[in-house]
C-alpha cells in the first residue's frame, strides 16, 4: 500500500498552481487528501503528479453574504462546522457536516474536495443538489461556475477538466420561513451512509435530496405528496441498489422511512428560522 | 508485612510507553535507511495454476536487490510450510509453500517475494513481475466445499481434510427415547482477528559470530526461532529469535511460521544486509488468517425440565485453504460446545472443508464462540418450545459444584481429557441474573411494548478451557543492584504481562514491585518455551514465574541466614530487605546478597569488595558450595496435568428499531470466573476488549467474499470492524472466584473469555425482541430487515 512514483508540487499562488496543472494532463490536485491519498497508495490512481494546494491560502476562506455561503477550497469540514454564520444562514449545510466521516478526518478533508470528489455517498454533494448550489473552477483558461445540476457525472466523476481547480462553493442561503431536515442510515458512526436524505420545505414547496441511493446525487419533488405517501413517491424515482451492506430491498426500505422522518422534520422546521 | 499485589487492581506499567506512543514494534525496530525493504506478490485468482512467472523486467529497476519465486527456493524452504499440529483423523492435512509452486489456492497466496531499497520500490517492482495464470474454478463457502463439484486440492476428494467423531454414547437412541426433541440448523460466518499491527519480521544475519538475529510480531518467539533453524539450514542455537512489543494478536499471530518469517531471514543471509518485512492492512485481509467459519446441525432430545438427555451436533468447518494449524479450531467447538451443562448422552461430529479462500488459524475464543453459539441457541429452542424461562431451563442443566473435577468424557484440544476442575455455574448464574435484572425484564419490555418499542434480552453461558500445556518456564534474576529482572518465554501482545507477572515477583520475594523488570518472548533469556494462545499466559507462565521466584527466594533465604548466623525460619524480606524478625537492625539488603551469592576474585566496584576472597567464606569449604551455583537465580517450569476450565455468563439487552431494524445495546451485563484474580483491572479490561470484539463479531464483521472468492471487504472502510461508538457505554462486570485446584496460584486464564458469548447472547436478544428465530450469525440491518419480512403474519 505504497503509491506509485509521482511529482509533486506545491505552489504558493493559484496561477502558479494552475499554470502547473495545465502543463501536465495527468497531475491531479490533492486537498485535505482525505479521499485520494488512499486511492494512491492502493495505487488506484496513479497520477504523474500532485498539485498541492494546501500552500493558497487565498482559498482558506469562508465568506457569507445575504444570499450565498461561500466556503473557500482550502476551508476543512471541521471549520465550516463550527462557523455560526454558515449554520446562521444555511443550516442545512451544518447539519449534513456532521455526519460527515469523523473529527479526525473533518480537520483535514475540504468541504469543497468532497463536492469535486463526487461521491454520491457524500453528503455535500446532496446539499449542493438539493440547494441549487454552484461551484467556482479556475484554469489558465480563466474561470467559470458550474451549477450542481451540471456538476455530478457519475460516480467519483465531476465535471472539472483536468486543469480546472475548484477555487469555492456557493451555497444558497436558506430563504426567509423554509424549513431543512437530515438524517442518515450508516452501519458505524461517521461511516459513509447505507442512505441519507436532506429535505428542504419553502413554502408549499418540499425537495428531498438522497445520499448513498444513486450513482449521482439525486433530488425529488415531493410537492404536494402527503404525509405517508412521501416515501413511495420518493422511490418511484429513484432505483436503489445493493451492496455487502445493504440490499436493495433494504436500502428502499431506508430511503421510505427516511424520507417520511426527515420531509416531515423539514416542515416541522419551517418558519421556526 | 508488605501488602499482597495479588488481587490488586495495580496500575499497568506498560501504558506510560504505549500512551504516549513510545511502544517498539517491529516496524519500529532496524529504522536506519540502509534496512532493506521487503514486498510480496500476492496471487490476484482464488484458484489458477500457474503457468509462468516472468522477473525479468524488476531486475532493472534501480533499488532492487532480488526477487525469488519458487523456483528459487532449494531444501526444506522449497517443501512446503509445516503442519504445526498433526492429527490422526487429519488424514488430508495440507500446508502451502513460502512462495506457491505451480497453484495457487487463494487470492493473497504469496507468489513472488521482492527487496529492495524501500517498500515503495518494493511494490514498483511486484507491478513488474508478470504471472500467467491458468485460472481454475474457485470453492467458495461451506456450500460449495460440502457439494465438491470442484476441489480445492486434486487429491483431497470431497474437500474433506478431516472428519471427527467424539461421543459418549448412542446420542440419537436417547434423542429418539426423549420426551420432547428439537433440530437446528445454524450458521456462523467467517472473521478475524484485525490486530492493530498486522504481521512483520526484521532479520539481521551476522557473518562474524554466525549468528541470525530475527524480530517478529508472533505469539511463539521459541516456534518461529526452531522453524527458521530448520528451513534454514541452522542450529537452534544459531538463531535468537526477539518479539518486542505487539500491536495485538488475538490468534492470528500463533500460527508460525508465515512465509515471511522465513523469507526475510533467508534473504537477509543472501543479501548480507538488514530485511524488513511490515505487512500492510489490505495484506493482512487477504493473506494472514480468519476464523468461525462454521454451519452446524443439532438434534437434541429433552425431558419436560428441558433437561438434556440426547444431544446430537454435526458441523461442517470452512478451513480455507490449507490446515497449517491442524484440526485445533474444530476440536475446541466440539469439545467446548458443551459449556455448563452435563447432557446424558453427547456425541459430535465434524467434517473439517477446504475452500479456495483464506486458511482459518484460531482467532480468541478459537472455536468456542461457535460452540457456544450451538449449545446456547439449542437451550433457548428448549425454552421456547417448553414455555420456559431460558435461565431455568440452563440451571436444570448445570454441573453443581460440588460434581467437580468434573469428566466430560471426551478428548480436548490438548489430548487430554476434558475433565473440568472446579466452578459455580449456579452462583453465577444468579449474580447474572441480577446484575442485568432478569426476573424485572418482563415488565419493562410491556412498558416499552405499549410505546412501540421493542426490546429484547439474551443470555449465554459458556465454560473456557485455559492455561493449557506443555509448559512454560521462567528465569528470575536479583541483580547486585537488588533489582530483579524476570524472563519468561511466552510472548506479549498488550495483555500486561510486565505488570501481573511483577506484581507475582514483588508479594514472592518481599520486592518492591517498582524494582521487578519482566521481559517476554526473548529467546536469549528464555529459550524454552511454547506461547501465548488458549488463555494461558498468566496461568503457565504466572506459575512457573511463581515457582522461580520462590527457588530465588529459597537461595536468598539460604544466603542471608549464613550471612546474618541467624535460622532460615526467623528471616523476613521486606522492600528487598532482609531481616531478623523482631530485630530489625539486623539485615541485608537483596544487592547485597546477590553480591555474596557469587564469589568473586576481582573487585570491580565498591561493593563487589565485600564478595572477593578475603573477605567471605569458610576458607575450609569451597567457595560454590556443592549442588549451588553462583548468582542469586531461580528458574523452575509448570507444566500441569491438564487445562483449567473458566467459566462466565453475559447477558444484553437490546433495541431493535420497527423502521429501520438498527440494533442498539441498551445493556451488556457479564459475571466472569476466572479463579483467583492476580489484577481485577487486567481482567476487566480483557472482559471489555472481548465484548469489544464479540460486538463486531455478532453484528459488524463479516468476511465478503463474492463468488470467485474476491475478498471485497479488505479494509477498515469496509470490514465494519466497531468504533467505540458501537460499543456499550458501560459494561456491568461482576466477578466470582473459584480457586483452580491445579495450580498454585489457584488462577484460570481470562484473555478470551469476553468474546466466547457475543454471538449466542445477541441472537437471543435480537430473537426476544423480535419474536423471530435467529439461526445465523452476524446479523446486520438489512439481514433483519429481511427476515421480518420472512416472518410477516
Ligand atoms: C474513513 C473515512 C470516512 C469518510 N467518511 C465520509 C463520509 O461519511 N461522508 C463524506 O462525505 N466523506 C467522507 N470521507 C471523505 C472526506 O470527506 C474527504 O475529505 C472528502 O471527500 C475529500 O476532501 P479532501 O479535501 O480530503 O480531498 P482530496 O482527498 O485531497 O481530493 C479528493 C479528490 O478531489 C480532487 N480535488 C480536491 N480538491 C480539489 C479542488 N479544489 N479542485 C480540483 N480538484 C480537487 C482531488 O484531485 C481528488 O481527486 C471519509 C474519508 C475517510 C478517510
Amino acid at each position: 500500500m505504497k503509491p506509485a512514483p509521482f511529482a509533486y508540487h506545491r505552489p504558493s499562488t493559484l496561477d502558479e498552481a494552475l499554470a502547473t496543472l495545465a502543463a501536465d494532463p495527468h497531475a491531479k490536485v490533492l486537498a485535505g487528501g482525505q479521499s485520494l491519498v488512499p486511492l494512491l497508495s492502493m495505487r488506484l490512481a496513479q497520477p504523474s503528479a500532485l498539485v498541492d494546494i494546501n500552500g493558497l491560502a487565498e482559498l482558506d476562506t469562508i465568506l457569507v453574504d445575504q444570499s450565498v455561503v461561500r466556503i473557500g477550497a482550502l476551508a476543512r469540514h471541521a471549520d465550516v462546522l463550527a462557523n455560526p454564520a454558515v449554520r446562521r444562514a444555511q443550516p442545512l449545510v451544518a447539519l449534513a457536516l456532521s455526519h460527515v466521516a469523523h473529527a479526525t478526518i473533518r480537520n483535514r478533508g475540504t468541504t469543497v474536495g468532497s463536492l469535486v470528489h463526487a461521491d454520491a455517498a457524500a453528503e455535500m454533494p446532496v446539499v449542493l443538489t438539493l440547494l441549487g448550489g454552484s461551484v467556482r473552477v479556475a484554469s489558465v483558461r480563466g474561470q467559470r461556475d458550474i451549477p450542481a445540476a451540471e456538476l455530478f457525472l457519475g460516480p467519483l466523476e465531476s465535471s472539472l477538466a483536468p486543469d480546472e481547480i475548484a477555487v469555492s462553493a456557493d451555497f444558497p442561503v436558506l430563504p426567509t420561513g423554509a424549513g431543512v431536515a437530515f438524517e442518515e442510515v450508516a452501519r458505524r458512526h461517521g461511516d459513509y451512509a447505507l442512505c441519507g436524505v436532506a429535505a428542504v420545505a419553502d413554502g408549499d414547496t418540499i425537495r428531498a435530496g438522497f445520499v448513498s441511493v444513486s450513482d449521482v446525487p439525486t433530488v425529488v419533488d415531493l410537492t404536494g405528496v402527503p404525509a405517508g405517501e412521501r416515501g413511495e413517491a420518493a422511490l418511484a424515482q429513484l432505483e436503489p441498489q445493493a451492496d455487502i451492506h445493504a440490499t436493495a430491498a433494504y436500502r428502499s426500505q431506508l430511503v421510505r422511512v427516511l424520507t417520511e422522518r426527515v420531509v416531515e422534520s423539514a416542515v416541522q422546521d419551517r418558519g421556526v428560522a | 508485612m508488605t501488602t499482597k499485589l495479588m488481587g490488586q487492581g495495580v496500575q499497568r506499567v506498560e501504558d506510560q510507553r504505549f500512551l504516549r506512543g513510545q511502544g517498539r514494534y517491529v516496524d519500529d525496530v532496524a529504522v536506519d535507511p540502509a534496512t532493506l525493504h521487503a514486498a510480496v506478490l500476492r496471487s490476484p485468482h482464488a484458484h489458477a495454476r500457474i503457468v509462468d512467472i516472468d522477473v525479468d523486467a524488476v531486475l532493472d529497476l534501480e533499488g532492487v536487490h532480488a526477487v525469488w519465486t519458487h523456483d528459487d527456493l532449494t531444501g526444506p524452504m522449497a517443501e512446503p510450510l509445516p503442519l504445526l499440529i498433526p492429527h490422526p483423523t487429519l488424514t488430508h492435512g495440507r500446508t502451502q509453500y513460502a512462495l506457491a509452486k505451480d497453484e495457487v489456492n487463494y487470492a493473497g497466496e504469496a507468489v513472488a517475494f521482492v527487496v529492495a531499497d524501500d517498500r515503495y520500490v518494493a511494490e514498483d517492482a511486484l507491478d513488474a513481475i508478470r504471472v500467467t495464470y491458468d485460472v481454475l474454478p474457485p470453492v467458495v463457502g461451506i456450500d460449495a466445499a460440502r457439494a465438491a463439484d470442484q476441489l480445492v486440492h486434486d487429491d483431497v476428494p470431497g474437500n474433506i481434510g478431516a472428519r471427527m467423531e467424539q461421543s459418549t454414547g448412542d446420542a440419537q437412541a436417547a434423542i429418539a427415547q426423549a420426551p420432547h426433541r428439537l433440530a437446528l440448523d445454524l450458521t456462523v460466518e467467517r472473521s478475524a482477528c484485525t490486530p492493530m499491527e498486522g504481521r512483520g519480521t526484521v532479520a539481521r544475519w551476522d557473518p562474524d559470530t554466525n549468528r541470525m538475529q530475527v524480530w517478529t510480531s508472533t505469539q511463539s518467539s521459541t516456534g518461529v526461532r526452531a522453524v527458521v533453524a530448520v528451513k534454514l539450514g541452522l542450529d537452534l542455537g544459531q538463531v535468537d529469535v526477539i518479539t518486542p512489543d505487539v500491536g495485538g494478536g488475538f490468534g492470528v499471530k500463533i500460527n508460525h511460521p508465515w512465509p515471511e518469517e522465513l523469507l526475510v531471514p533467508l534473504a537477509a543471509r543472501a543479501l548480507g544486509r538488514t530485511v524488513k518485512f511490515t505487512e500492510d492492512r489490505r495484506e493482512h485481509f487477504i493473506s494472514s488468517a480468519h476464523e468461525r467459519g462454521q454451519v452446524q446441525h443439532i438434534e437434541v432430545g429433552f425431558d419436560d425440565d428441558g433437561r438434556l438427555l440426547g444431544l446430537d451436533v454435526e458441523f461442517w468447518h470452512d478451513h480455507g485453504a490449507y490446515t497449517p494449524y491442524g484440526l485445533i479450531v474444530p476440536i475446541i467447538t466440539s469439545t467446548q460446545l458443551l459449556g455448563p451443562y452435563k447432557p446424558e448422552v453427547y456425541r459430535v461430529v465434524f467434517e473439517s472443508l477446504y475452500t479456495n479462500t483464506v486458511m482459518v488459524t484460531p482467532y480468541r475464543g478459537a472455536g468456542r464462540p461457535q460452540g457456544c453459539f450451538a449449545m446456547e441457541r439449542t437451550m433457548d429452542a428448549i425454552a421456547a418450545y417448553l414455555g420456559k424461562d431460558r435461565a431455568e431451563v440452563r440451571a436444570s442443566n448445570f454441573i453443581q459444584p460440588d460434581e467437580f473435577p468434573f469428566d466430560q468424557g471426551l478428548i480436548f484440544q490438548d489430548g487430554r481429557e476434558l475433565e473440568y476442575d472446579s466452578g459455580d455455574y449456579p452462583a453465577s448464574l444468579e449474580k447474572i441474573k441480577a446484575l442485568v435484572g432478569w426476573d424485572e425484564f418482563p415488565a419493562f419490555q410491556k412498558e416499552m411494548a405499549a410505546l412501540g418499542r421493542k426490546v429484547g434480552i439474551g443470555l449465554a453461558c459458556y465454560v473456557e478451557g485455559t492455561g493449557v500445556g506443555p509448559y512454560e518456564g521462567a528465569h528470575v534474576h536479583i541483580e547486585t543492584t537488588g533489582k530483579v529482572k524476570v524472563a519468561t518465554g511466552l510472548t506479549t501482545q498488550g495483555q500486561g504481562h510486565a505488570t501481573v507477572f511483577a506484581q507475582l515477583v514483588a508479594d514472592e520475594l518481599g520486592v518492591k514491585f517498582e524494582d521487578v523488570e519482566v521481559v517476554t518472548g526473548d529467546t536469549r533469556r528464555m529459550p524454552y518455551a511454547v506461547g501465548t494462545f488458549a488463555s494461558r499466559a498468566a496461568v503457565m507462565s504466572g506459575s512457573a514465574i511463581h515457582l522461580a521466584a520462590k527457588r530465588a527466594k529459597e537461595k536468598v533465604l539460604k544466603i542471608a541466614a549464613d550471612a546474618l548466623e541467624a535460622s532460615e525460619d526467623d528471616l523476613q524480606i521486606v522492600d528487598g530487605v532482609v531481616s531478623v524478625k523482631g530485630s530489625p537492625g539486623t539485615s541485608l539488603d537483596l544487592g547485597t546478597i546477590s553480591v555474596l551469592s557469587n564469589p568473586l576474585r576481582y573487585a570491580f566496584d565498591e561493593a563487589s569488595k565485600a564478595a572477593t576472597q578475603f573477605s567471605v567464606g569458610d576458607p575450609g569449604k569451597p567457595p560454590v558450595p556443592e549442588d549451588e551455583e553462583p548468582g542469586l537465580e531461580g528458574r523452575d517450569f509448570y507444566s500441569p496435568e491438564r487445562a483449567t476450565f473458566a467459566s462466565g455468563m453475559h447477558a444484553v439487552i437490546v433495541e431493535t428499531d420497527p423502521d429501520t431494524a438498527e440494533i442498539k445495546i441498551l445493556k451488556y451485563a457479564v459475571v466472569h470466573d476466572c479463579g483467583r484474580l492476580i489484577n481485577p483491572m487486567i481482567v476487566e479490561g480483557q472482559i471489555h476488549g472481548g465484548v469489544a470484539q464479540g460486538v463486531g463479531g455478532a453484528l459488524y464483521e463479516r468476511m465478503a467474499y463474492d463468488e470467485d472468492g474476491q475478498l471485497q471487504n479488505a479494509s477498515f472502510m469496509d470490514f465494519l470492524m466497531p468504533y467505540v461508538t458501537e460499543i456499550p457505554d458501560g459494561i456491568d462486570i461482576d466477578h466470582l472466584e473459584t480457586p483452580s485446584p491445579l495450580n498454585p496460584l489457584g488462577i484460570k486464564g481470562a484473555g478470551e473469555a469476553g468474546v466466547i458469548p457475543s454471538a449466542a447472547v445477541f441472537a437471543a436478544a435480537i430473537e426476544d425482541a423480535e419474536r423471530i428465530p435467529i439461526t445465523a450469525m452476524p446479523i446486520s440491518p438489512s439481514e433483519l430487515f429481511h427476515l421480518r419480512q420472512e416472518h410477516q403474519p
